[in-house]
């Protein structure tokens, strides 16, 4: 049986007793060290911090509604080779569900890492986090974790969380070796901690933790905030087909794209090593350009605008998590992530896959059958 | 469309369907001059850039054809490649590319006049079609 317990919450410091939580992990003896958001000394910004040492925890807040980077690549980045030490991840459920796609692509390893998924609240985009933060100081986080729980939403002072996250249905984590519930739980007196494989079970194990029934209300809870980011995400995604119905529109969608590929850097899952629009191919002879406007009599610099976003969505769009960093990235505010996940729920559909599901379902495009897909062979009419 | 000549891109395997091409030649069986066929080694090096390119350049039909299941010489190219045109089909239509410009067949070496007959029919469904956007209108 999966061990289902409690973290105790004193004088409603939920950040406290989080910190408590990631210290006494860390205290374990094969965890050499914990990756968790952390406000940094130095600014205020929160950032992903690899801590080795249980006093260098302070600034901990994995509730701070901040996302400056999907971190499912930093863990890449870390497991991608032996480390020859053990360490856990707190991380966000599509940061999860990005990592499950790296695994898969062999750009990560789960060997050395207990994955930590807490229960995600939402985020906002990094300028609009910068402001809140700004409004908010100290006290920012708590203000935005008691507004949600309290059931106000994410909504605070004319700030609103990203788009990507109104339209998130994966707020609770799956693949996490440990989970941290939030949803449905009265987290100013406790927080759910549960084991979800045997990693995690034999991590809690070696905690002292008062084991608890799962609070009736969760189920509920969790239920209603997916029910009203579904809600969400198809209006967003039926919005979207309408105005990208056509290669004029969606051109006009793309109109302010400058190529600075901001949004592929930012992809958790965009997997190349070397992106090809960044290699001499895409580095035309000067001529070239000149026949192309010659034959057009006008052509929109920099080129290859389109060639690259279909490109990127043939590429990656099977491994789509939808966490929003693409437009998070982009300096032109274009909406990356809504066409993004309106196109990788047509693929993703076709193939029966879903990014980040499991670890054991193969990416669409690196196995085939042989009878398969016979409709699309032929001659139509 | 009275007088549309649509321009149809066709990347074709070495060994089967560029054969058929070349047997239909000798054979002197006509087929539409509106396919330009490019030898590929294998359909599974077809990728997807190399389809999106041709559409975005303005090609009004885009054909990928290569050996039937079980023959093709590196045994499982035209199976990969059948999954990348299932992916392609999925995602031209939200750039407003009807799929059915996007065509796979099998065409084996030996089939000399399936090959022109293929032809022929590819370009009246084409024809059909109408002239892509992405000719008419400016792409960035
Ligand atoms: S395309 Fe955008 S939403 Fe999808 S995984 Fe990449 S960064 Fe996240
Ligand atoms: S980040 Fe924005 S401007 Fe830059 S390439 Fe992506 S869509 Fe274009
Ligand atoms: S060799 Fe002809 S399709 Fe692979």
């Amino acid at each position: 049986m999966a061990i289902t317990a409690k973290i105790g919450v004193n004088e409603q410091d939920v950040l406290g007793a989080l910190r408590k939580f990631f210290e006494d992990i860390l205290k374990i003896e094969d965890i050499k060290a914990i990756l968790v958001p952390q406000h940094l000394p130095m600014k205020n910004m929160v950032m992903p911090t690899l801590v080795a040492d249980p006093d260098h925890l302070h600034g901990v807040d994995p509730l701070a509604p901040a996302f400056p980077m999907n971190a499912a690549k930093i863990v890449s980045r870390l497991t991608r080779k032996p480390m020859g030490a053990k360490i856990a991840a707190v991380m966000r459920p599509c940061e999860i569900r990005a990592f499950v796609e790296l695994v898969k692509l062999k750009q990560g390893s789960t060997d050395e890492v207990v994955i930590i998924g807490i229960d995600c609240l939402g985020a906002y985009q990094n300028k609009d986090y910068a402001r809140f933060i700004e409004q908010h100081g100290d006290t920012s986080s708590v203000i935005f974790y008691q507004h949600i729980m309290d059931g106000h939403g994410g909504q605070i002072g004319g700030i609103d969380l990203a788009p990507a996250c109104k339209a998130c249905e994966y707020r609770v984590a799956a693949n996490a070796d440990v989970l941290i519930g939030l949803y449905g739980i009265d987290v100013n007196d406790q927080i759910l901690i549960q084991a979800q494989t045997d990693v995690g079970q034999d991590l809690l194990a070696q905690l002292d933790l008062a084991e608890i029934n799962e609070p009736a209300a969760r189920q509920g809870a969790v239920a209603d905030v997916i029910e009203k980011c579904a809600a969400y995400r198809d209006e967003m995604i039926a919005k979207t087909r309408e105005v990208t119905e056509s290669l004029e529109k969606m051109t006009a969608y793309f109109a302010g794209c400058v190529n600075c590929y901001n949004c592929r850097v930012a992809c958790p899952v965009c997997y190349c090593k070397e992106c090809v629009f960044v290699t001499d191919v895409f580095n035309h002879d000067p001529s070239q350009y000149l026949r192309w406007a010659n034959r057009k009599g006008i052509i929109k610099m920099p080129t290859d605008t389109l060639f690259y976003h279909m490109t990127r969505l043939a590429h990656m769009s099977t491994a789509c998590v939808g966490c929003g960093q693409c437009s998070n990235a982009c300096p032109n505010d274009i909406s990356v992530m809504e066409l993004f996940r309106t196109i990788a729920q047509d693929t993703q559909k076709s193939f029966d896959y879903e990014a980040g599901r499991s670890f054991e379902e193969d990416p669409p495009m690196s196995v085939f059958r042989e009878d398969e897909f016979a409709e699309v062979v032929g001659i139509t009419n | 469309m009275e007088g549309f000549e649509p321009i149809i891109i066709a990347f074709v395997c070495n060994w089967c369907t560029y054969t058929a091409a070349d047997l239909a030649g000798t054979s002197r069986l006509p087929y539409p001059k509106n396919v330009r066929l490019i030898r590929v080694m294998c359909t599974g090096m077809v990728d997807p850039q190399y389809i999106i390119k041709a559409f975005l350049e303005g090609a009004d039909g885009v054909l990928v054809s290569g050996c039937h299941p079980g023959d093709c010489h590196y045994i499982s190219g035209n199976f990969k490649a059948r999954r990348r045109i299932k992916l392609l089909k999925e995602i031209l239509p939200q750039f407003g590319f009807n799929q059915e410009r996007l065509i796979l067949t099998w065409i084996g070496a030996s089939d000399g006049i399936q090959f022109s007959e293929i032809m022929r029919d590819l370009v009246s469904q084409i024809k059909a079609l109408g002239p892509s956007q992405a000719k008419l209108k400016m792409v960035i």
